[in-house]
Order: C-alpha cells, then sequence, then structure tokens
C-alpha cells in the first residue's frame, strides 16, 4: 500500500537536511509503529507524507497504492485515502465541528466522484463515531480544536479519521499530552478502525501507546533513517534501554 | 510544487469580477437635463410634484453645497467628480406612479426577477410561509417603482411608501424627521443628497407596533451617467420594532457611476431598528475600469430611552465606499451595534467603519468589524466612539479583525476612541492577519481543496456578524462574499 | 493634512517671528542650515504652529495652548549650571555618566567627557558640526512626519545640542544621563544626535533640571541604532510649569538591533512626547513603553509612529496613563507595515485609567498594514479604577488613599516591569507616589 524509497527531505527555507534516506514498505493490515528519539525526523515523515510544502524532496520516492504520492496535493492525498492525525491539531475559529466534517467529508466525496451525504445522513454517521469516542454532541457545534483540551483534540482527529475512512492512517504522536484514561478511549477509536484492508503508521516517542495499540512491526528512526526493525518486542526494548544504542549506531 | 503554479495560472485566467447583477436593462427612460443647478432642482422637484417647502428645502441644500469642498481624508482615491457633467434624474418612462403591479413594465419586473427579489406578492404567497414574507420597495434609477404589501401594512398601522409619495401623503411627518438626524449640511455628500435626492423609501412604525414583516428596499441603478440619491427615513415611535433590509446592483459599465443615499433612523422610547444592507454596487471590472462610488451617510438617532438600533452590513461591491454608519445615542439606557463585513478584491477601495456617540446615561454600543482584503484593494476601518461628560456608565465593545489575502492589498484600521467620562468603560480590540499556513495546510489534509478551504475559513472569520442578518439574507451574503473572493486564492 | 492656513498669527506666532529676528545672527550653522532655518520660520508663517485641524495634532493644539512664544534662553555659565545639577538629580545615587547641556549648550566642564572617551563613546557639541560642510545633515526629519510642526519648530531654532558616537563593539559598564540644565528663563530648543556603532550597547537617561519659565523645551533626539546594537533609552518629562515641553525621538534601526525605550511624563502643563521608529535592517526589535500622568488642566500626549518598512521585525508598543482632574491624555499610535515587510509581529497597546469625573482621554491606536503576512495587533481600554479591587482592599484595612494609590502603581508598574530596566526605573514607583499626593 505504501512504499517510501530512500527519501530524502529537507526543510525548504534554511535548507537542514532531516529525512536521509528512509526506505519503508507497509501492506493492507498493517500496523508499523516509528519510534525515535527528539530530532530524528518522525513528524517530518509524517508532514511529507501528508504534503506540507514546508519540506523539498531532494530524493527518493513515496508510492500509495502504486502512485506517485510526491507528485498530488495535499488534498489530492486525502481524497486518495491517505490521514494524518496531526500532533497539534489546528484550530480554525469561527467554523464549527460539524460543519468542518461534513466539509471535509462531501469534499472527498466528490473529488471522488461521489454523492454529497444527505443531512440524516451524515448526522446519522457522526452521531455513531462521536458515541464509541465518547465525544458529546455540544463539543461538536463549537468551533474546530478552538478551546478543546488536549484530549478532547486528538479524540476530534480521531472522530474525523473513522468518518473520513482512509486506507492509510498516520498518527503523529497521537498519545502526547493525553492522560491514562483519555489514552485509552483513543486507542480504542483506532483499534475499531483496523481493517485488513487498511494501513497504519503510528508514530510515537513512547512505548506506552503501544500496549494500548499492538504493532506488528516497530521502526527505529534515528537522524532521519530506519537504523533498526522489528517486531512488538523492539519497543519493549527501546523502553528499557533507551535510544541511545541507536543514536550512536546511527 | 508544480501544481500550485497550476492552481495561480487558472486564478489569473479568472476575471477578478464576478459580477452577476452586470446587464444592463433595455428600458426606455425619461432623463432631466444634465447638470447640478437651480433649474435641475426645480425640474426634479417638479416632476415629483413636491411642496414648495420641499423645493425651497432642496434649493436652501443646493446653496451650501456650492460652499462646500469635497471632504479629503478617507483613504480613497479617485478623480475629480464633474457633477454638472451628471444627470439627476432618470425614470423608467413607463412608470410614473403605477397603482399596482399590472401596470409596470414587464421588462422591469423582469430586471428585479434577475435580481432575486420577489416582487410579485401572489409569488411569495404561493411559495413561502407568511412569516418569511417581506415587503418590498423597489428603487430603479432616481424612482420608487413600486411597494409590495402595501395594504395589509396598512392594517397594521404601518407606513411604507416611497419617499416622493411621504412627501405628498404625510407631509408633517417628513417635515419634523427629514434632516433631524443627519441635518442638510452634515457633509458634503449629504449635502448634495439634500439638494438633489430622487427617491427612496419612507417607513413609520407607530407606537407598540411591531412591524409583522421584514421591509426591504432593493436599489438599481440602470441608466448610464446618471447619480442616483436615495433618501431614506425610518421613525419608530416608542415600543415599536422594525427589521429593514436594503439590496443594491448595478449594471456594468466603464464609467464610474456615483451614489450618494442618506438614511436617517429615529427611535423613540423603548423602540428598536435593525437596519441590514448588503451591498452589492458593480466594483469595477479587472483593471480596475468603472464600478460605483459609494459615498453614503446613515445615521441612527437613539433618541428615546431604552431605544435600540442595530447596523449590520455586507459590503462587497462599489469602486469606492465611504460609509459609516452610526449611532447617536442620545437617550438613557440606549443601545447601538454595529456589525461589519467589508469585502474588497480587486482595485476596490473601501473606508467604512462606524461612530457611536454616547450622551445619555448608561449608553452602550458594541461594533464588531470584518475586513477582508484581496487583489489590489485598500480595506480600512474608521471608527470612532465617544463619550461625552453626560455619559455615565457609558459601554463599548469594539473588535475590529482584518484579513489580508494576497501580498498587494492593504488592510488598515484608523480607531479614534474619545473618553469625556471617567465612568465610561471602552474596550477595543483589533488584529490583523493573514490565514496561516497550517490552517490551509490542515484542510487540505482533510481533502478541501484551496478554494474551498478559503472559503470555509473566510466563513469562520466572518461568522459573528453573519449571525446578526435576517436568514434569508445571511444565505445571500455568505455567497456574495465567495463570489467577491473568487480568484484571490495562489 | 489639508492644513489650512491660519488667516491670522496668533501672539505667539508673532512671537516667535520677533524671536527668530533678533536671535538668528547669533544662531549657529552654515549657509545650508540657515536656510533650513529660515524656510522653517517660512512653514510657520504659512501654516502656523500645529493645530487641532492638523489631523496628527487634533487631541494637541499647541497654538491654542501657546499664549505667548519666550525669547530664547541665553548662554549659561558652569557655576549657574552646576547650581542647578547640585540642586536637583533626577537619580539620585545611581552610578552613571554625565553629559550636560545647559541652556540648549554642551558643558564639557560638567560632562564626564574624559570617562566616555575611555568607554569608546566620544561627545561633540551639535553647534561646531552644524557649521560645518555637513551641518544640513543633522536637522533632517523622518520619512513618517515630513514638515511635522514639532520638528520644523526644533530647526528653526535649535540652540545645540550633543552629538553622542558610541563606537562599534563597546559596552558601557554605566549608564549615560544626558541632562538638560535651564539657568535661566526663556526656550531651550536642542537637537541631540546619538549613535551606537555595531554591537555597541548603551544606555541613555534623558533628564532636565532647572526652570525655563514661560519658556518651551523643545528636544529631538535622533539615534541611529547600528546593526547588532542595543539602545535603551528612559525619558523623564517631570515637573510644574507652564512651559510647554515637546519632545521627539527619530530612532533608525539597523539588523538585527534592538531599540527600547520609556517615556515618563508627570505633571507638565502641556507635553507631547512624539516618536518616530524606523526599521532599515531585519530581525529587529522595538519595544516602546510610555507612562503618563496627568491632573490639574494638564495635557499629555504620546504619539508614535512605527515604520516597518523591512521584514522579520518585531514592535510591541505599551502605553499606560493616568488622568486626574481636567486633564487630557492623548495617546495616538500606528504600526505602518510596507508591502515587503514581510513576516512583521507588531503589537499595541494603550491603556487608561481615568480617576476623576472631568478626565479625558483620546486614543487612537491605528494599524496600516500592506503586507499580508503579518501579525498585528492593537488594543485600546479606558475605565476607572475597579471598584470591587478598591473595596476587597479596604475591607482589608487599607486606607481609601492608599488603596487607590496602589492600584494606580499596580496599573502603571505593568509597562514599567516590561521595559525591564530595573536599576533605572527603580525611583520611579516614588515619583508616582509624590504625582498623587502632590497634584
Amino acid at each position: 500500500m505504501l512504499e517510501i524509497k530512500n527519501l530524502h527531505a529537507r526543510i525548504a527555507e534554511d535548507e537542514t537536511e532531516i529525512l536521509r534516506g528512509v526506505d519503508l514498505t507497509v501492506k493492507p493490515g498493517e500496523v508499523h509503529a516509528i519510534m525515535g528519539p527528539n530530532g530524528s525526523g518522525k513528524s517530518t515523515l509524517s508532514y511529507v507524507l501528508a504534503g506540507k510544502d514546508d519540506y523539498e524532496i531532494t530524493e527518493g520516492e513515496v508510492l500509495f497504492n502504486g502512485e506517485n504520492m510526491l507528485e498530488m496535493e495535499p488534498d489530492e492525498r486525502a481524497a486518495a485515502g491517505m490521514f494524518l492525525a496531526f500532533q497539534y491539531p489546528i484550530e480554525i475559529p469561527g467554523v464549527a465541528t460539524m460543519e468542518f466534517l461534513k466539509t471535509a467529508m462531501n469534499a472527498q466525496r466528490k473529488a471522488r466522484g461521489e454523492d454529497a451525504l444527505s443531512i440524516p445522513d451524515f448526522m446519522k454517521r457522526v452521531k455513531a463515531a462521536a458515541n464509541h469516542l465518547n465525544v458529546s454532541m455540544d463539543m461538536l457545534k463549537r468551533p474546530l480544536n478552538v478551546g478543546f483540551s488536549g484530549g478532547e483534540k486528538k479524540r476530534a482527529e480521531i472522530l474525523q479519521m473513522s468518518l473520513l475512512e482512509p486506507s492509510l492512517c498516520v498518527l503523529d504522536e497521537t498519545d502526547s499530552g493525553l492522560d491514562i484514561d483519555a489514552l485509552r478511549v483513543v486507542s480504542e477509536g483506532v483499534n475499531k478502525l483496523r481493517s485488513p484492508d487498511r494501513a497504519m503508521v503510528v508514530i510515537t516517542h513512547y512505548q506506552r501507546l503501544l500496549d494500548h495499540i499492538v504493532p506488528d512491526v516497530v521502526h527505529v528512526l534515528s537522524k532521519g533513517k530506519i537504523v533498526k526493525s522489528g517486531d512488538k518486542d523492539l519497543a519493549l526494548e527501546l523502553e528499557k534501554n533507551g535510544y541511545a544504542d541507536f543514536v550512536d549506531a546511527a | 510544487m508544480p501544481a500550485v503554479q497550476e492552481t495561480i495560472d487558472q486564478v489569473k485566467a479568472i476575471d477578478v469580477d464576478q459580477y452577476k447583477y452586470g446587464f444592463v436593462t433595455d428600458i426606455e427612460s425619461e432623463k432631466g437635463a444634465k447638470g447640478l443647478s437651480e433649474e435641475t432642482i426645480r425640474f426634479l422637484s417638479a416632476k415629483k410634484n413636491e411642496p414648495e417647502w420641499m423645493t425651497q428645502w432642496r434649493l436652501d441644500a443646493l446653496r451650501r453645497f456650492k460652499q462646500m469642498d469635497e471632504p479629503n481624508w478617507a483613504r480613497v482615491s479617485y478623480p475629480k467628480i464633474d457633477f454638472d457633467d451628471l444627470y439627476y434624474w432618470a425614470a423608467p418612462k413607463s412608470v410614473e406612479g403605477p397603482k399596482s403591479l399590472d401596470e409596470v413594465d414587464p421588462e422591469l419586473l423582469a430586471t428585479y426577477e434577475k435580481l432575486g427579489i420577489p416582487l410579485a406578492e401572489q409569488e411569495i404567497l404561493a411559495g413561502v410561509e407568511p412569516k418569511n414574507r417581506v415587503a418590498v420597495d423597489a428603487v430603479f434609477d432616481s424612482v420608487s417603482v413600486v411597494t409590495t404589501f402595501k395594504e395589509e401594512l396598512k392594517k397594521a398601522g404601518v407606513i411604507f411608501c416611497s419617499i416622493s409619495e411621504a412627501v405628498r401623503e404625510y407631509p408633517d411627518l417628513v417635515k419634523k424627521y427629514l434632516g433631524s438626524v443627519v441635518p442638510v449640511t452634515d457633509n458634503y455628500y449629504a449635502t448634495l443628497n439634500s439638494a438633489v435626492f430622487s427617491d427612496g423609501s419612507f417607513v413609520y412604525i407607530p407606537e407598540g407596533v411591531r412591524c409583522p414583516m421584514e421591509l426591504s428596499t432593493y436599489f438599481r441603478i440602470n441608466e448610464q451617467n446618471t447619480g442616483q440619491f436615495e433618501r431614506t427615513l425610518i421613525i419608530a415611535e416608542k415600543g415599536s420594532y422594525v427589521s429593514y433590509l436594503e439590496g443594491c446592483t448595478a449594471p456594468q459599465r466603464d464609467e464610474n457611476q456615483l451614489h450618494a443615499a442618506v438614511v436617517e433612523l429615529v427611535a423613540l422610547d423603548d423602540a428598536e431598528i435593525k437596519y441590514s444592507t448588503v451591498q452589492n454596487w458593480f466594483p469595477g471590472d479587472k483593471d480596475g475600469k468603472g464600478g460605483i462610488y459609494n459615498f453614503v451617510t446613515k445615521r441612527g438617532d437613539c433618541r428615546g430611552k431604552n431605544s435600540k438600533i442595530s447596523w449590520t452590513q455586507v459590503e462587497t461591491g462599489s469602486a469606492i465606499t465611504w460609509k459609516y454608519p452610526s449611532c447617536i445615542l442620545r437617550g438613557d439606557n440606549s443601545r447601538g451595534e454595529f456589525y461589519s463585513i467589508a469585502v474588497s478584491n480587486g482595485y476596490q477601495q473601501i473606508d467604512s467603519g462606524t461612530k457611536m456617540i454616547h450622551l445619555g446615561k448608561n449608553t452602550s454600543s458594541r461594533v464588531i468589524s470584518k475586513g477582508i482584503s484581496a487583489g489590489k484593494s485598500e480595506n480600512t476601518y474608521r471608527g470612532l466612539i465617544s463619550a461625552h461628560r453626560r455619559a455615565s456608565n457609558a459601554r463599548n465593545f469594539t473588535q475590529c479583525d482584518s484579513l489580508l489575502i494576497g501580498q498587494e492589498c492593504g488592510a488598515h484600521t484608523v480607531p479614534y476612541i474619545e473618553s469625556k467620562n471617567a465612568s465610561a468603560q471602552f474596550e477595543h480590540e483589533a488584529t490583523t492577519s493573514k490565514i496561516s499556513d497550517d490552517q490551509m495546510f490542515y484542510c487540505l489534509q482533510r481533502g478541501l481543496s484551496e478554494e474551498e478551504a478559503v472559503a470555509l475559513i473566510v466563513n469562520g472569520f466572518v461568522k459573528d456578524v453573519i449571525q446578526q442578518l435576517p436568514m434569508e439574507f445571511a444565505v445571500e451574503a455568505q455567497k456574495l462574499i465567495s463570489i467577491s473572493l473568487e480568484g484571490s486564492v495562489g | 493634512m489639508n492644513a489650512s492656513m491660519p488667516v491670522r498669527h496668533t501672539q505667539a506666532e508673532s512671537d516667535l517671528f520677533e524671536r527668530f529676528e533678533t536671535s538668528k545672527s547669533a544662531l549657529s550653522g552654515s549657509v545650508a542650515v540657515t536656510a533650513l532655518r529660515e524656510a522653517a520660520v517660512d512653514q510657520i508663517r504659512d501654516r502656523g504652529l500645529p493645530h487641532r485641524r492638523v489631523e496628527e495634532y487634533k487631541y494637541s493644539d499647541l497654538r491654542a495652548f501657546l499664549k505667548s512664544a519666550a525669547p530664547l534662553s541665553e548662554s549659561a555659565d558652569v557655576a549657574a549650571a552646576k547650581a542647578v545639577l547640585d540642586a536637583q538629580d533626577s537619580y539620585g545615587e545611581l552610578e552613571r555618566y554625565r553629559i550636560v547641556v545647559a541652556n540648549g549648550v554642551y558643558l564639557p566642564e560638567l560632562s564626564d567627557t574624559d570617562a566616555l572617551a575611555g568607554e569608546g563613546v566620544t561627545i561633540t557639541g551639535l553647534n561646531e558640526a552644524l557649521a560645518g560642510e555637513h551641518g544640513a545633515q543633522l536637522l533632517s526629519s523622518p520619512k513618517s512626519a515630513l514638515n511635522d510642526g514639532l520638528i520644523t519648530l526644533n530647526t528653526a531654532f535649535v540652540q545645540g545640542g550633543v552629538i553622542v558616537d558610541a563606537a562599534e563593539g563597546v559596552s558601557l559598564s554605566k549608564p549615560v544621563e544626558l541632562v538638560q540644565v535651564a539657568t535661566s528663563r526663556g526656550a531651550q530648543v536642542t537637537r541631540n544626535k546619538v549613535t551606537v556603532g555595531k554591537g555597541a550597547k548603551l544606555r541613555l537617561l534623558e533628564t532636565f533640571a532647572g526652570d525655563s519659565g514661560q519658556g518651551e523645551i523643545n528636544s529631538v533626539f535622533d539615534y541611529t541604532v547600528a546593526d547588532n546594537a542595543f539602545l535603551a533609552t528612559t525619558r523623564l518629562i517631570i515637573g510644574g510649569g507652564d512651559a510647554a515641553r515637546l519632545f521627539t525621538t527619530i530612532a533608525t534601526l539597523g539588523a538585527e538591533a534592538e531599540f527600547k525605550s520609556l517615556g515618563f511624563i508627570a505633571g507638565p502643563r502641556f507635553t507631547r512626547n512624539q516618536q518616530f521608529i524606523n526599521f532599515t535592517g531585519e530581525n529587529s526589535e522595538a519595544k516602546i513603553y510610555g507612562v503618563t500622568m496627568a491632573g490639574g488642566d494638564d495635557l499629555a500626549d504620546q504619539t508614535l509612529i512605527v515604520d516597518h518598512a523591512v521584514p522579520h521585525c518585531n514592535s510591541r508598543e505599551f502605553f499606560k496613563t493616568v488622568l486626574d482632574g481636567r486633564s487630557k491624555g492623548v495617546y495616538q499610535g500606528r504600526i505602518n507595515v510596507a508591502q515587503h515587510a514581510q513576516k512583521t509581529d507588531g503589537e499595541m497597546m494603550t491603556q487608561a485609567l481615568l480617576l476623576s469625573e472631568e478626565a479625558e482621554m483620546a486614543n487612537k491606536p491605528e494599524l496600516e498594514i500592506f503586507a499580508d503576512d503579518v501579525i498585528c495587533a492593537h488594543g485600546a481600554t479606558s475605565g476607572q479604577i475597579d471598584e470591587d479591587l478598591l473595596f476587597y482592599l479596604r475591607a482589608r484595612g487599607i486606607p481609601e488613599a492608599e488603596a487607590k494609590t496602589l492600584l494606580v502603581l499596580a496599573f502603571l508598574s505593568e509597562a514599567i516591569e516590561e521595559y525591564d530596566e530595573d536599576d533605572v526605573t527603580e525611583g520611579l514607583e516614588s515619583r508616582v507616589r509624590d504625582w498623587l499626593a502632590g497634584h
């Protein structure tokens, strides 16, 4: 589903190289965890996959279902099924969350040549998803992410993820800023979305998220490269020994 | 990214002006002689069968106008207007005083239909629930063509007619209130209007009456080289309420057309007037050619205690807008509100804002202004909040935000905040920003196109004001804003 | 804008023309400088003194205020200047260098000229430079205030002042006090040019001592802050008397430069402190603070234009005003952002506290923005002391007068603390207390 080959990327403004040859293959149904110390390039990888133009690709390619994803606009990637759960979800004053959900869902449907959702159908979907994630209707009436707590923001991200039904989900530090209860709710939400035709890339600094979302493969990213891959036990090892070994190795 | 460049190219290919009301209606019309003189005024006064006192009032204004200088303090620039090269009277020939809709030129009705104004009452009655009914006074060039729902309003005691008719039928009311809020010599354009005003609407709500429907006026300039000078006067007697809507359009012309209106509102004890405007005069073409000069004086007088006047405006049209709907908070406990969205694109220049003059005790006011500039436009908020000596416990809150789209436009904020009373409490906030890259990226990641993302974010930006509009206008206003911003992303 | 020509000259204007005729031979300057002086007088003749029909002076009508204009002060002798300084020291114990200008003329005898030279700072009198071939360049106006009335008045009558040059890289161990002394009655008109060289750091204290009687005090300070340099100026405009205090700052900032200023006004009958800040290099920062106290019939005006002509600069403006009696406070601030000045961050706040029924405040915080990628904001508030707070303090046993003092101090100190020059602002609290007790 996702193939990243020798990906090099740098910050457009000052040409600092962040990604230095990332290779990664993710198949449908798989959950991959990417772990790494601060500054290893985890968030950059997620932004590059989503198409943020602060970064320049200097080498390598990214194929999404066989198509060259780097040539697609961010909204085209979204319509093709790529979803990024932001580490810091953006606030949009004055735009009710509900209104945003409808606009986003219908924009993607339009891009795929589908009809817009009817209002009752839309409401039904939102209510069902909101129930699962413990999101109140009151919260959905508030402007998107404005004044949301850390936990509310992350739940709103997962709510969007479940409504937009992407085939590739990239979760950028979804556990950051969550207490243990919120972490459980969010993880359950994510786990419900696991399916044989959906892949996930879970980016995290800490192992604790992976107790809840159990990965098939764990990768260690250091200095812009994947330096080690293994099964879920690799995460436990990291938790015990820290990143120092890998940072030095890289 | 190459695709971004492509978007920019596409955008460049689109005309900035997406003005869809730019058609000319082909009707034979009658015009007075060109030029501003005593003869012109006598001619138009005679055309309107005005009483002598009205003619004298106009002539007095003309004499004063001749001694005044054009103001130059606003942040707008335009070539000098030759007032002697304008027509001050143009009327569709076939409609001198229609008795009913049947007598109105069908061509004219078709024009209003194109503008989306449901003139024919039957249509409305057939299609819409009674509470959504809107009584319309339509002004075509210089004259009021038809006023709907007159009979029904009359039953409630409400007078809603053209100002010309009011001068003839209700001279005492007109004499008492005309010029009492905006004095003849208030400012250059108001004085000009006082001399040559052609038509406009008159509303009188008797004591204790809640006007049973929204009242609405549509102004349309059709004739070439014609100035349009409407005069609107609304009087809300004690304890009454009225909501009034105003819409405007004009055809696409190469030359600039002048529009200088005066609107006076009087609210007596416990009365409330809500005045909403969607201004969509022709803004000029993509090169800044043509368009309306909109020099308007709008003022409300909260003359009685506990009275309230609320202005809501959505300004997307005109080449130049010079307009400051204001409230004089004379009555104790009176309240003034100003909600504004001003969108400029292309070469438009907007200098608009409000004045809240606190004279009475415990008066309060609220100002929410949202300016959006795009293209090569200039958008200025200019406002005055003042509390006079006697205005104990006056309160004002002002929020004025500007949003810039593109690198060649300007957004300016010029507030004057004057407090002469210690117990007056004023708060003013202003921000200027652009749509953040992060907000755009977030929307794109969720699958919105750039245009959709801008429309969404802008709608969020103006929401506080849109909410103040009556429902029918809110939808229209949102559409207008996205139309006038089309082609601004890139 | 559209300054209409006065039909007749006021008494003060006539006095000024007479003053010019009597003193022009004594006023120094090259031929070009003399021409500038004459042009300035002609401008006053054409337009009159700044008045309320001129937008920039809408709230501060100098023309109406000045009933007459005193002659220029005569040259001071060293002993008299020393006597005034000994009797009136603005900073007491504070360790500092001193530069003394008396009746408009630099007095090296009373200045720490040698010690400053040792630190890399040279001082010269303005007069010699005015007579030199580049003299006229010393009298330039900022782009954002060409033909400004106060600067024009200064140009016509400037008696002298100092040129202070801090060499590249110097960092002074102590602040420098530039004190202007009046030893006799009469107008005091000075222009001071301060240059802080690349990477240099200077802290300047601007004070005034003595009594100029009815004579106006008109000082222009022209600062150049070079790349990577730092300048902080604390200006005290304090005291009673009827003399108009007219102060102008022109600051030009290079790249990565930092400029801070605090304008502290307490007590004069008519004050205008106007500042024109120009960014000419990227990544620079200006922080402008104002603290104003006015009572009686005082008028106190803080006016400011910050010109962001280049990208990536930040400015912060924070002004506090406390008004009592029938006084009038004025704040006019404008942030200009030019089309190419992307990534500008400008934040302006003006707050006024009205202590009496008859005090008046006029706030005019403006933004003029031609670049889209900016963050600019301004805020303005005015009101009276929070009665709930006052009650709370009194309920804790604090007498009303003291409670008010505490609240006023708390209100003003927000700006003083943000200015963050604690050693030089230490004494301001007692000045606030003095003012509250004394006016």
